[in-house]
């Protein structure tokens, strides 16, 4: 089943085609990288599904419904969570209070003055149970802007999880980050998808975190989409390798 | 341990404002000026409840201010003398002006909803000043004066007994601070604490923006107008300075003074504005200018307000 299907999507700034005629479909369940050098558009892109930027021309449906001119937070309701490139938490509240205001946002109780004791404790156990999934129990009542990179990252992802999304949109997710948070955020990731079998779409640049994890790779360049396919195929397609993967190498 | 110094501030702060009409004279001073800490103090947390705990900086919070001073006036002149039908009044008009303003402004940020809430306040400011035949322009509304609180079975003479009016007006203050503090402690409240952290990351879990800042703003000038009220019954008096643009700037000026992300900071920072006007003014003309240098040091090297140095103080 397709849970999100881009159509021709577009997006000009000016004079400046940042993203140019890409077409995209993702099945329920999958994983799909979204790679390509820098300035290749992808961010564009992945602002554009989650309602950041309104496209120039194109539509977007997600679950059979078109969502081309939806709010941000719109998009939530039905389902979409993000992360950003530059990670965005609350950085003076601790990890708990962060992941509570997500809970609290996606069980509907933004506006609320009071929580009735049962509702209380079920957000207060949503909560744990996110610390627990994300290791950063030790860490909950520290002030997220005080924890280490990684550590705000999976702070983050997890804010964006508390939605209960059926798409989650992350923004290189291990961008800036050593070798053993890229691991940990890896192993976070691949755990969300396999074992709560949430879709998931990633900008990724560490091609062993991109092969590792995804079912498909997007591959954009200078705006358009250069190829798309299984890593395999991705691996093998010598326009990829010259555009991208050997400049890299 | 945070938690028990937090608690022994509450109890200190209490005891010293139920306390004040006993040692405020023994310290040379008076009950009036009391009332005048409470008032105020009120006016800055209400601004703070925006400032401090949204995120939202305005600088026209005087026009929900005088427009509570002014309802409570000239309904207790015109229409019916009663202190609490007066204060009624005075916070339905505040409470509705603010919720009509609220849609036009709160898509702006920083320093455009800043200018945009002066540009409202003066507004208010030129039609006190100018309608002479309903607000007396520029001489105020007087020749009223606030009525004694009669319940029938009991009697409180706020109007000539100082220190009852003193005690009314902290109980009007403990209402409105138990009012916002829960407020502030309810997921309604953590939702605007996520909208001053981070607008971004609020709007990509969900929370219409825009939409909670106008609740916040509303529910602001309403303890704003509240403060307005004891304003006018305190003075017996209102004129058009009370809805000036530097009458929001002193609320402003209290609540970064004490520390606009503490709870009690605004009333520290009201304490601190009035009492130093008080003693300067005695001395010299030029009171504002120490206000003005006391701020600047404060702001330059405790960022976080007088409570701000407290609070660093006693963590580990």
């Amino acid at each position: 089943m397709t849970l999100l299907e881009v159509a021709n999507i577009s997006k000009r700034f000016g004079d400046l085609v940042a993203v140019d005629n890409v077409s995209m479909s993702v099945a329920a369940g999958e994983l799909r990288a979204v790679i390509g050098p820098n300035g290749a558009g992808k961010t564009t892109f992945f602002n554009m599904i989650s309602g950041f930027l309104s496209p120039s021309a194109g539509r977007i449906v997600f679950d059979g419904a078109d969502i081309t001119r939806l709010l941000p937070a719109r998009r939530v309701w039905r389902g979409i969570a993000r992360t950003f490139q530059i990670t965005e938490v609350f950085p003076e509240l601790t990890t708990r209070e962060n992941l509570r205001i997500a809970v609290e946002a996606a069980s509907g109780y933004r506006l609320r003055p009071w929580l009735s004791r049962q509702a209380d404790g079920e957000v207060r156990a949503r909560v744990g149970e996110l610390l627990d999934l994300s290791g950063l129990s030790e860490a909950a009542d520290r002030l997220v802007g005080e924890l280490a990179h990684g550590d705000q990252r999976a702070t983050e992802i997890m804010m964006a999880l508390a939605l209960k999304p059926r798409l989650l949109l992350l923004d290189e997710p291990t961008a800036g980050m050593g070798e053993q948070e890229t691991y940990d955020i890896t192993r976070l990731i691949r755990r969300l998808h396999r074992e709560q079998n949430l879709t998931i779409i990633l900008i990724e640049h560490d091609m062993r975190v991109v092969f590792h994890l995804a079912d498909r790779i997007t591959v954009l360049a200078e705006g358009a989409m250069l190829a798309d396919g299984t890593p395999q195929e991705i691996a093998r397609d010598e326009a990829v390798q010259t555009a991208y993967l050997g400049k890299a190498a | 341990m945070p938690a028990l110094d937090k608690r022994a501030g509450d109890v200190l702060i209490w005891f010293l404002l139920l306390s004040a009409p006993f040692w405020l004279p023994a310290v040379g001073s008076y009950v009036e000026l009391g009332s005048h800490v409470v008032v105020y103090a009120l006016a800055a947390m209400a601004l703070n409840f925006l400032l401090g705990y949204t995120g939202v900086l305005s600088f026209g919070h005087a026009a929900y201010f005088g427009l509570g001073a002014y309802g409570t006036a000239m309904t207790i002149k015109y229409l019916y003398p009663s202190t609490p039908v007066g204060m009624l009044v005075g916070v339905a008009v505040s409470t509705a002006a603010a919720a009509l303003i609220g849609p036009m402004i709160v898509r702006l940020r920083g320093v455009y909803f800043a200018m945009c809430t002066i540009a409202f306040g003066q507004v208010f400011y030129f039609i006190a000043f100018q309608w002479r035949s309903g607000t007396g322009g520029d001489d105020g509304v007087s020749a009223w004066h606030r009525m004694p609180l009669d319940f029938g079975f009991f009697h409180i003479d706020i109007l000539n007994n100082p220190a009852a009016f003193y005690y009314f007006a902290v109980a009007i203050f403990a209402a409105s601070a138990a009012l916002m503090a829960f407020l502030l402690r309810s997921p309604f409240g953590r939702t605007l604490l996520a909208i001053r952290e981070n607008e971004r990351r609020a709007r990509f879990l969900g929370i219409p923006v825009d939409r909670h800042i106008w609740i916040s703003w509303v529910i602001s000038c309403a303890f704003a107008g509240l403060a307005g009220t004891l304003f006018a019954l305190m003075n017996n008096f209102v004129d058009p300075r009370a809805l000036r643009w530097d009458q929001s700037g002193d609320f402003v000026i209290m609540a970064v003074l004490g520390g606009m992300r503490s709870f009690w900071g605004p009333l520290i920072g009201a304490a601190i504005f009035l009492v130093l006007q008080d003693y300067i003014s005695s001395h010299t003309e030029n009171w504002m200018s120490f206000i003005g240098l006391f701020f600047v040091l404060v702001v330059l090297f405790f960022p976080r307000g007088v409570l701000g140095i407290v609070r660093r103080r006693s963590a580990p």
